[in-house]
Protein backbone atom coordinates (compact mmCIF):
# COMPACT_ATOMS: atom_id res chain seq x y z
CA UNK A 1 0.00 0.00 0.00
CA UNK A 2 1.21 3.76 -0.61
CA UNK A 3 1.22 6.13 1.98
CA UNK A 4 -1.89 8.20 1.78
CA UNK A 5 0.25 11.43 3.05
CA UNK A 6 2.60 11.22 0.02
CA UNK A 7 2.44 13.89 -2.10
CA UNK A 8 2.94 12.88 -5.13
CA UNK A 9 4.83 14.67 -7.54
CA UNK A 10 6.46 14.63 -11.93
CA UNK A 11 9.83 13.73 -12.07
CA UNK A 12 12.28 16.28 -12.92
CA UNK A 13 12.14 16.53 -16.85
CA UNK A 14 8.98 15.37 -17.07
CA UNK A 15 5.89 17.70 -17.90
CA UNK A 16 1.97 17.25 -18.25
CA UNK A 17 0.59 19.52 -20.32
CA UNK A 18 -2.78 19.86 -22.93
CA UNK A 19 -1.69 20.08 -26.35
CA UNK A 20 -3.59 22.06 -28.78
CA UNK A 21 -3.05 20.46 -32.06
CA UNK A 22 -4.19 17.49 -30.76
CA UNK A 23 -6.87 18.50 -28.77
CA UNK A 24 -4.88 16.00 -25.80
CA UNK A 25 -3.30 16.32 -22.62
CA UNK A 26 0.17 14.58 -22.73
CA UNK A 27 2.39 13.75 -20.49
CA UNK A 28 6.14 14.24 -21.79
CA UNK A 29 9.55 13.13 -20.52
CA UNK A 30 13.04 12.15 -21.92
CA UNK A 31 12.37 10.01 -24.92
CA UNK A 32 8.50 9.60 -23.87
CA UNK A 33 5.03 10.21 -24.52
CA UNK A 34 2.36 9.61 -22.70
CA UNK A 35 -1.06 10.38 -23.72
CA UNK A 36 -3.67 9.57 -20.82
CA UNK A 37 -7.15 9.92 -20.86
CA UNK A 38 -10.44 10.25 -18.60
CA UNK A 39 -9.59 9.63 -15.56
CA UNK A 40 -5.62 9.71 -15.82
CA UNK A 41 -5.78 12.91 -16.83
CA UNK A 42 -7.89 14.43 -13.81
CA UNK A 43 -5.48 12.53 -11.69
CA UNK A 44 -2.94 14.22 -13.25
CA UNK A 45 -4.46 17.31 -13.14
CA UNK A 46 -3.74 17.19 -9.57
CA UNK A 47 -0.29 16.03 -9.12
CA UNK A 48 1.55 18.93 -7.90
CA UNK A 49 3.76 17.94 -5.45
CA UNK A 50 1.65 19.96 -3.00
CA UNK A 51 -1.28 17.47 -2.43
CA UNK A 52 -1.10 14.53 -0.61
CA UNK A 53 -2.71 11.09 -2.00
CA UNK A 54 -5.19 11.22 0.55
CA UNK A 55 -6.78 14.62 -0.80
CA UNK A 56 -6.48 13.98 -4.38
CA UNK A 57 -8.81 10.83 -3.34
CA UNK A 58 -10.88 12.93 -1.63
CA UNK A 59 -10.87 15.82 -4.13
CA UNK A 60 -11.85 13.23 -7.12
CA UNK A 61 -14.35 11.37 -5.44
CA UNK A 62 -16.34 14.48 -4.28
CA UNK A 63 -16.40 15.75 -7.85
CA UNK A 64 -16.97 12.55 -9.65
CA UNK A 65 -19.20 11.71 -6.92
CA UNK A 66 -17.92 8.08 -6.44
CA UNK A 67 -17.23 5.91 -3.86
CA UNK A 68 -14.03 6.27 -2.33
CA UNK A 69 -12.52 3.17 -2.31
CA UNK A 70 -12.48 2.95 -5.91
CA UNK A 71 -11.27 5.79 -6.40
CA UNK A 72 -8.40 4.88 -4.57
CA UNK A 73 -7.74 1.66 -6.49
CA UNK A 74 -7.83 3.93 -8.87
CA UNK A 75 -5.35 6.76 -8.31
CA UNK A 76 -2.85 4.01 -6.70
CA UNK A 77 -2.68 1.83 -9.65
CA UNK A 78 -2.16 4.66 -12.13
CA UNK A 79 0.72 6.67 -10.25
CA UNK A 80 2.09 3.51 -9.55
CA UNK A 81 2.06 2.65 -13.05
CA UNK A 82 3.60 5.94 -14.04
CA UNK A 83 6.08 5.73 -10.82
CA UNK A 84 7.38 2.79 -12.79
CA UNK A 85 8.02 3.86 -16.01
CA UNK A 86 9.80 6.58 -14.51
CA UNK A 87 7.58 9.76 -15.05
CA UNK A 88 6.56 9.99 -11.29
CA UNK A 89 8.20 9.96 -7.36
CA UNK A 90 5.53 8.59 -4.84
CA UNK B 1 -16.83 7.45 -54.37
CA UNK B 2 -14.69 6.09 -52.00
CA UNK B 3 -10.90 8.26 -51.80
CA UNK B 4 -8.67 7.31 -49.33
CA UNK B 5 -6.70 11.06 -48.61
CA UNK B 6 -3.80 10.12 -46.26
CA UNK B 7 -3.42 13.25 -45.81
CA UNK B 8 -6.65 14.14 -43.75
CA UNK B 9 -6.18 11.07 -41.48
CA UNK B 10 -2.71 11.38 -40.82
CA UNK B 11 -1.43 12.53 -37.26
CA UNK B 12 1.28 15.01 -36.43
CA UNK B 13 5.03 14.16 -36.19
CA UNK B 14 5.73 13.77 -32.13
CA UNK B 15 9.16 14.75 -33.13
CA UNK B 16 11.60 17.22 -34.59
CA UNK B 17 15.15 15.97 -34.33
CA UNK B 18 17.41 19.42 -35.04
CA UNK B 19 20.37 18.26 -36.50
CA UNK B 20 22.05 22.16 -36.48
CA UNK B 21 25.49 21.08 -37.40
CA UNK B 22 27.58 18.30 -38.36
CA UNK B 23 31.15 19.76 -36.93
CA UNK B 24 32.30 18.15 -33.94
CA UNK B 25 35.11 18.42 -31.67
CA UNK B 26 35.02 14.60 -31.61
CA UNK B 27 35.71 11.87 -34.20
CA UNK B 28 34.19 8.50 -33.19
CA UNK B 29 34.27 5.45 -35.44
CA UNK B 30 31.20 4.65 -34.81
CA UNK B 31 29.56 7.88 -35.75
CA UNK B 32 26.29 7.37 -37.53
CA UNK B 33 26.80 10.37 -39.43
CA UNK B 34 26.73 10.51 -42.80
CA UNK B 35 30.51 10.04 -44.44
CA UNK B 36 29.84 13.32 -46.64
CA UNK B 37 29.56 15.64 -43.70
CA UNK B 38 27.67 18.94 -44.47
CA UNK B 39 30.16 21.88 -43.69
CA UNK B 40 29.25 25.19 -41.46
CA UNK B 41 29.26 27.09 -45.26
CA UNK B 42 26.05 25.31 -45.66
CA UNK B 43 24.38 25.26 -42.29
CA UNK B 44 20.96 26.93 -41.97
CA UNK B 45 21.24 30.30 -40.08
CA UNK B 46 19.41 31.49 -36.64
CA UNK B 47 16.35 33.11 -37.98
CA UNK B 48 15.87 29.82 -40.56
CA UNK B 49 15.95 27.72 -37.06
CA UNK B 50 13.90 29.91 -35.39
CA UNK B 51 11.14 29.81 -37.97
CA UNK B 52 11.65 26.12 -38.42
CA UNK B 53 10.98 25.74 -33.95
CA UNK B 54 7.81 27.77 -34.77
CA UNK B 55 6.23 26.02 -37.92
CA UNK B 56 7.01 22.70 -35.85
CA UNK B 57 5.22 23.71 -32.46
CA UNK B 58 2.17 24.93 -34.81
CA UNK B 59 2.53 21.45 -36.82
CA UNK B 60 2.48 19.28 -33.34
CA UNK B 61 5.13 18.35 -32.56
CA UNK B 62 6.09 18.18 -28.59
CA UNK B 63 9.57 16.60 -28.51
CA UNK B 64 12.71 18.84 -30.15
CA UNK B 65 16.18 17.21 -30.05
CA UNK B 66 18.92 19.16 -30.45
CA UNK B 67 21.42 17.03 -32.54
CA UNK B 68 24.05 16.66 -34.50
CA UNK B 69 27.35 16.69 -34.68
CA UNK B 70 27.54 18.67 -31.93
CA UNK B 71 25.13 21.59 -31.23
CA UNK B 72 27.29 23.19 -28.85
CA UNK B 73 29.60 23.87 -31.92
CA UNK B 74 26.75 26.66 -32.47
CA UNK B 75 26.82 29.55 -30.68
CA UNK B 76 22.80 30.45 -30.80
CA UNK B 77 22.09 26.90 -29.23
CA UNK B 78 20.63 29.03 -26.12
CA UNK B 79 18.58 31.18 -28.78
CA UNK B 80 17.01 28.16 -30.22
CA UNK B 81 16.20 26.46 -27.06
CA UNK B 82 14.88 29.63 -25.37
CA UNK B 83 12.35 29.93 -28.03
CA UNK B 84 11.14 26.09 -28.09
CA UNK B 85 9.99 26.53 -24.65
CA UNK B 86 8.58 29.54 -25.09
CA UNK B 87 6.56 27.57 -27.39
CA UNK B 88 5.75 24.30 -25.00
CA UNK B 89 8.34 22.18 -26.84
CA UNK B 90 9.70 19.77 -24.61
CA UNK B 91 13.52 20.91 -25.11
CA UNK B 92 16.35 17.88 -25.30
CA UNK B 93 20.01 18.66 -25.91
CA UNK B 94 22.22 15.62 -27.23
CA UNK B 95 25.94 16.63 -26.68
CA UNK B 96 29.38 14.60 -26.33
CA UNK B 97 29.81 17.89 -23.36
CA UNK B 98 33.17 18.11 -24.12
CA UNK B 99 32.03 22.15 -25.02
CA UNK B 100 30.06 22.16 -21.94
CA UNK B 101 31.33 25.09 -19.40
CA UNK B 102 29.86 27.22 -17.42
CA UNK B 103 28.89 30.05 -19.73
CA UNK B 104 27.54 27.46 -22.21
CA UNK B 105 25.44 25.42 -18.78
CA UNK B 106 24.34 28.81 -17.07
CA UNK B 107 23.06 30.28 -20.90
CA UNK B 108 21.27 26.44 -21.14
CA UNK B 109 19.79 26.37 -17.87
CA UNK B 110 18.48 29.98 -18.62
CA UNK B 111 16.67 29.32 -21.92
CA UNK B 112 14.63 26.30 -20.39
CA UNK B 113 16.55 23.04 -21.44
CA UNK B 114 13.90 19.91 -20.28
CA UNK B 115 16.63 17.64 -20.51
CA UNK B 116 20.24 16.87 -21.31
CA UNK B 117 21.76 13.44 -23.00
CA UNK B 118 25.47 13.56 -22.20
CA UNK B 119 27.35 11.05 -24.13
CA UNK B 120 30.15 8.65 -22.94
CA UNK B 121 32.77 7.03 -24.91
CA UNK B 122 33.76 4.37 -22.52
CA UNK B 123 34.26 4.27 -18.91
CA UNK B 124 38.20 4.36 -18.79
CA UNK B 125 39.30 8.16 -19.13
CA UNK B 126 42.61 6.99 -21.80
CA UNK B 127 40.45 4.54 -23.47
CA UNK B 128 37.57 7.14 -23.84
CA UNK B 129 39.87 10.03 -25.27
CA UNK B 130 41.38 7.79 -28.15
CA UNK B 131 37.82 6.43 -28.90
CA UNK B 132 36.41 10.32 -28.97
CA UNK B 133 39.58 11.26 -31.03
CA UNK B 134 40.26 14.34 -28.10
CA UNK B 135 42.73 14.44 -25.24
CA UNK B 136 41.70 15.74 -22.35
CA UNK B 137 38.10 14.59 -23.60
CA UNK B 138 36.98 12.30 -20.91
CA UNK B 139 37.74 14.64 -18.21
CA UNK B 140 35.50 17.41 -19.68
CA UNK B 141 32.62 14.70 -20.11
CA UNK B 142 33.01 14.36 -16.03
CA UNK B 143 32.83 18.09 -15.40
CA UNK B 144 29.99 18.57 -18.09
CA UNK B 145 28.10 16.21 -15.89
CA UNK B 146 28.30 17.63 -12.90
CA UNK B 147 27.44 20.95 -13.89
CA UNK B 148 24.28 19.38 -15.84
CA UNK B 149 23.44 17.87 -12.10
CA UNK B 150 24.22 21.51 -9.98
CA UNK B 151 22.08 23.08 -12.58
CA UNK B 152 19.43 20.45 -11.56
CA UNK B 153 18.78 19.94 -15.33
CA UNK B 154 17.92 15.68 -15.80
CA UNK B 155 20.15 14.05 -17.04
CA UNK B 156 20.72 11.04 -19.12
CA UNK B 157 24.37 9.25 -19.75
CA UNK B 158 24.17 7.56 -23.27
CA UNK B 159 27.23 5.44 -23.66
CA UNK B 160 27.36 3.64 -27.64
CA UNK B 161 28.57 0.41 -27.10
CA UNK B 162 30.96 -1.90 -30.23
CA UNK B 163 33.60 -4.41 -29.11
CA UNK B 164 35.63 -2.38 -27.73
CA UNK B 165 34.04 -1.38 -24.72
CA UNK B 166 30.62 -2.91 -24.61
CA UNK B 167 32.42 -5.68 -21.67
CA UNK B 168 33.05 -2.71 -19.47
CA UNK B 169 28.82 -1.99 -19.48
CA UNK B 170 28.83 -2.61 -15.53
CA UNK B 171 31.00 -0.09 -14.86
CA UNK B 172 29.46 2.75 -17.60
CA UNK B 173 26.10 1.58 -15.05
CA UNK B 174 27.96 2.49 -11.76
CA UNK B 175 29.52 5.80 -13.94
CA UNK B 176 26.04 7.10 -14.48
CA UNK B 177 24.68 6.06 -10.79
CA UNK B 178 27.60 8.18 -9.77
CA UNK B 179 27.19 11.55 -11.66
CA UNK B 180 24.06 11.17 -10.34
CA UNK B 181 22.35 10.86 -14.02
CA UNK B 182 18.19 10.24 -13.63
CA UNK B 183 18.11 7.70 -16.36
CA UNK B 184 20.83 5.43 -18.45
CA UNK B 185 20.92 4.70 -22.09
CA UNK B 186 23.17 1.91 -23.63
CA UNK B 187 22.66 1.71 -27.34
CA UNK B 188 24.25 -0.38 -29.84
CA UNK B 189 25.92 1.41 -32.65
CA UNK B 190 23.77 1.83 -35.15
CA UNK B 191 25.50 0.95 -38.46
CA UNK B 192 25.14 3.90 -40.68
CA UNK B 193 27.43 6.21 -41.99
CA UNK B 194 31.12 6.02 -40.19
CA UNK B 195 29.94 3.27 -38.42
CA UNK B 196 29.03 1.36 -41.19
CA UNK B 197 32.17 1.84 -42.63
CA UNK B 198 33.93 1.01 -39.48
CA UNK B 199 31.25 -2.36 -38.87
CA UNK B 200 33.78 -5.16 -38.89
CA UNK B 201 36.11 -3.74 -36.31
CA UNK B 202 32.72 -2.39 -34.29
CA UNK B 203 30.43 -5.24 -34.42
CA UNK B 204 30.28 -7.44 -31.03
CA UNK B 205 30.69 -11.14 -30.37
CA UNK B 206 27.23 -12.73 -29.85
CA UNK B 207 29.39 -14.09 -26.56
CA UNK B 208 30.26 -10.61 -25.52
CA UNK B 209 26.37 -9.77 -26.20
CA UNK B 210 25.14 -12.42 -23.99
CA UNK B 211 27.23 -11.06 -21.23
CA UNK B 212 26.17 -7.56 -21.81
CA UNK B 213 22.66 -8.32 -21.80
CA UNK B 214 23.13 -9.94 -18.67
CA UNK B 215 24.63 -7.58 -17.26
CA UNK B 216 22.06 -5.00 -18.12
CA UNK B 217 19.24 -6.59 -16.66
CA UNK B 218 21.24 -7.47 -13.54
CA UNK B 219 21.52 -3.57 -13.29
CA UNK B 220 17.73 -3.22 -14.15
CA UNK B 221 17.25 -5.37 -11.19
CA UNK B 222 18.95 -3.14 -8.95
CA UNK B 223 18.16 0.37 -10.00
CA UNK B 224 14.56 -0.50 -10.38
CA UNK B 225 12.77 2.74 -11.29
CA UNK B 226 15.22 4.67 -9.79
CA UNK B 227 17.34 5.04 -12.42
CA UNK B 228 15.97 3.27 -15.63
CA UNK B 229 18.03 2.14 -18.02
CA UNK B 230 17.25 1.83 -20.91
CA UNK B 231 18.84 -0.94 -23.75
CA UNK B 232 17.78 -2.03 -26.69
CA UNK B 233 19.07 -5.09 -28.63
CA UNK B 234 21.44 -4.53 -31.79
CA UNK B 235 19.36 -5.68 -34.52
CA UNK B 236 21.74 -7.65 -36.13
CA UNK B 237 21.55 -10.45 -33.68
CA UNK B 238 18.10 -9.86 -32.96
CA UNK B 239 15.42 -11.78 -35.29
CA UNK B 240 13.49 -9.31 -36.21
CA UNK B 241 14.26 -5.70 -37.07
CA UNK B 242 12.83 -1.86 -34.96
CA UNK B 243 10.70 -0.58 -36.33
CA UNK B 244 12.96 2.44 -37.40
CA UNK B 245 12.09 6.09 -35.97
CA UNK B 246 8.44 4.32 -35.23
CA UNK B 247 8.17 4.26 -38.85
CA UNK B 248 8.86 6.14 -41.96
CA UNK B 249 7.20 9.81 -41.66
CA UNK B 250 5.12 8.41 -39.26
CA UNK B 251 6.60 9.75 -35.87
CA UNK B 252 9.58 11.90 -36.40
CA UNK B 253 11.68 14.58 -38.62
CA UNK B 254 14.54 14.82 -38.95
CA UNK B 255 16.37 17.91 -39.91
CA UNK B 256 20.05 18.61 -41.67
CA UNK B 257 22.39 20.63 -40.67
CA UNK B 258 21.79 22.70 -44.21
CA UNK B 259 18.09 22.37 -43.67
CA UNK B 260 17.07 18.79 -45.85
CA UNK B 261 13.73 16.95 -44.07
CA UNK B 262 14.50 14.02 -43.74
CA UNK B 263 12.46 10.71 -42.07
CA UNK B 264 15.36 9.66 -40.51
CA UNK B 265 18.85 10.76 -40.30
CA UNK B 266 20.59 8.03 -42.49
CA UNK B 267 17.78 8.74 -45.01
CA UNK B 268 20.06 11.08 -47.03
CA UNK B 269 22.02 8.24 -48.44
CA UNK B 270 18.74 6.84 -50.41
CA UNK B 271 19.24 7.78 -54.34
CA UNK B 272 16.29 8.89 -56.28
CA UNK B 273 14.81 11.11 -53.57
CA UNK B 274 14.32 14.77 -53.88
CA UNK B 275 14.21 16.01 -49.90
CA UNK B 276 12.48 18.89 -49.38
CA UNK B 277 14.27 22.12 -47.77
CA UNK B 278 12.95 23.72 -44.79
CA UNK B 279 14.61 27.01 -46.48
CA UNK B 280 11.79 27.27 -49.29
CA UNK B 281 8.83 24.51 -47.97
CA UNK B 282 7.07 24.70 -44.47
CA UNK B 283 7.23 21.99 -42.13
CA UNK B 284 3.50 21.18 -42.49
CA UNK B 285 3.89 21.07 -46.32
CA UNK B 286 6.63 18.72 -46.18
CA UNK B 287 5.10 16.70 -43.54
CA UNK B 288 1.33 16.60 -45.21
CA UNK B 289 2.38 16.50 -48.83
CA UNK B 290 6.14 15.90 -49.59
CA UNK B 291 6.21 12.45 -51.88
CA UNK B 292 9.78 11.42 -50.09
CA UNK B 293 7.75 11.25 -46.63
CA UNK B 294 4.69 9.90 -47.80
CA UNK B 295 6.75 6.73 -50.25
CA UNK B 296 7.44 4.07 -46.90
CA UNK B 297 4.76 5.79 -45.60
CA UNK B 298 3.00 3.09 -43.32
CA UNK B 299 2.52 -0.89 -45.16
CA UNK B 300 1.18 -0.03 -48.80
CA UNK B 301 5.09 -0.40 -49.72
CA UNK B 302 5.97 -3.37 -48.41
CA UNK B 303 7.41 -6.23 -50.07
CA UNK B 304 7.11 -9.88 -49.56
CA UNK B 305 7.79 -11.49 -47.21
CA UNK B 306 6.63 -8.51 -45.26
CA UNK B 307 3.39 -8.40 -46.95
CA UNK B 308 2.26 -11.60 -45.97
CA UNK B 309 3.86 -11.32 -42.53
CA UNK B 310 1.75 -11.09 -39.35
CA UNK B 311 4.67 -8.64 -37.65
CA UNK B 312 4.27 -5.90 -40.43
CA UNK B 313 1.86 -3.73 -38.33
CA UNK B 314 5.04 -4.01 -35.48
CA UNK B 315 7.77 -3.51 -37.03
CA UNK B 316 7.06 -2.29 -41.07
CA UNK B 317 9.32 -4.12 -42.23
CA UNK B 318 12.39 -2.67 -40.21
CA UNK B 319 14.80 0.31 -41.38
CA UNK B 320 14.83 1.88 -45.20
CA UNK B 321 18.29 3.17 -45.06
CA UNK B 322 19.48 -0.32 -43.83
CA UNK B 323 17.45 -2.32 -46.47
CA UNK B 324 19.61 0.22 -48.94
CA UNK B 325 23.05 0.06 -47.33
CA UNK B 326 22.79 -3.81 -47.40
CA UNK B 327 21.08 -4.78 -50.27
CA UNK B 328 21.38 -1.94 -52.78
CA UNK B 329 17.46 -1.70 -52.60
CA UNK B 330 15.62 0.85 -50.60
CA UNK B 331 12.10 -1.23 -50.84
CA UNK B 332 13.59 -4.45 -49.53
CA UNK B 333 12.32 -6.43 -46.56
CA UNK B 334 15.52 -5.09 -44.01
CA UNK B 335 18.26 -7.87 -43.76
CA UNK B 336 18.37 -8.07 -40.34
CA UNK B 337 14.91 -9.88 -40.61
CA UNK B 338 15.87 -13.92 -40.21
CA UNK B 339 12.80 -14.32 -42.71
CA UNK B 340 14.56 -11.42 -45.45
CA UNK B 341 15.67 -13.42 -48.21
CA UNK B 342 19.45 -11.39 -47.47
CA UNK B 343 19.47 -11.91 -43.98
CA UNK B 344 22.60 -13.90 -45.18
CA UNK B 345 24.59 -10.69 -45.88
CA UNK B 346 23.87 -9.78 -42.22
CA UNK B 347 24.97 -12.99 -41.19
CA UNK B 348 27.82 -12.89 -42.85
CA UNK B 349 28.86 -9.32 -41.83
CA UNK B 350 29.09 -10.68 -37.84
CA UNK B 351 31.12 -13.81 -39.27
CA UNK B 352 33.67 -11.73 -41.04
CA UNK B 353 34.29 -9.25 -37.72
CA UNK B 354 37.44 -8.71 -37.66
CA UNK B 355 39.30 -8.79 -34.27
CA UNK B 356 42.07 -6.18 -36.28
CA UNK B 357 41.19 -2.63 -35.09
CA UNK B 358 41.80 -0.56 -38.13
CA UNK B 359 38.60 2.08 -37.09
CA UNK B 360 38.52 5.22 -39.53
CA UNK B 361 38.13 8.13 -37.21
CA UNK B 362 34.74 10.85 -38.42
CA UNK B 363 36.73 13.76 -40.52
CA UNK B 364 34.82 16.49 -42.55
CA UNK B 365 35.71 16.06 -46.12
CA UNK B 366 38.11 13.02 -45.97
CA UNK B 367 34.96 11.71 -47.96
CA UNK B 368 34.65 13.65 -50.96
CA UNK B 369 34.24 10.54 -53.66
CA UNK B 370 32.30 7.66 -53.42
CA UNK B 371 34.62 6.23 -50.41
CA UNK B 372 31.92 3.79 -49.23
CA UNK B 373 32.45 0.35 -48.71
S1 LIG C 1 29.25 10.14 -32.44
FE1 LIG C 1 31.13 11.19 -31.78
S2 LIG C 1 31.85 12.22 -33.65
FE2 LIG C 1 29.72 11.66 -34.05
S3 LIG C 1 28.57 13.47 -33.45
FE3 LIG C 1 28.63 12.13 -31.65
S4 LIG C 1 30.41 12.82 -30.46
FE4 LIG C 1 30.62 13.69 -32.52
S1 LIG D 1 9.22 -10.37 -42.71
FE1 LIG D 1 9.00 -8.16 -42.64
S2 LIG D 1 7.22 -7.82 -41.32
FE2 LIG D 1 7.89 -9.94 -40.98
S3 LIG D 1 9.22 -9.84 -39.20
FE3 LIG D 1 10.53 -9.66 -41.04
S4 LIG D 1 10.73 -7.46 -41.39
FE4 LIG D 1 9.00 -7.74 -39.99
Amino acid sequence: MTDEAVRPRFRRGVKFRFDETRQAWVLLAPEKLFTPQGTAVEILKRVDGERTLDEIVDDLASVFQAPRDLIARDVEVMLRDLEAKGAVWL
Amino acid sequence: MAVTAPAATLEPPVALIAEITHRCPLSCAYCSNPLELERSAAELGTSDWLRVIEEAAALGVLHLHFTGGEPLARRDLATLVRHAAALQLYTNLITSGVQLDDRAMLALAEAGIDHIQLSFQDVEPERGDASGGLKGGHARKLAAAARIVAAQVPLTLNFVVHRGNIDRIPAMIALGERLGASRIEIAHVQYHGWALLNRASLLPTAEQLAVATAGVGAARARLGSRIPVDYVLPDYFATRPKACMGGWGRRAMNISPSGKALPCHAAESLPGFDFPSVRDTSLGAIWNGSEAFARFRGTDWAPEPCRSCKHLEADLGGCRCQAFALTGEAARTDPACKLSPDHHIVRQAIADAVAANDLQPRRIGLFGRAATR
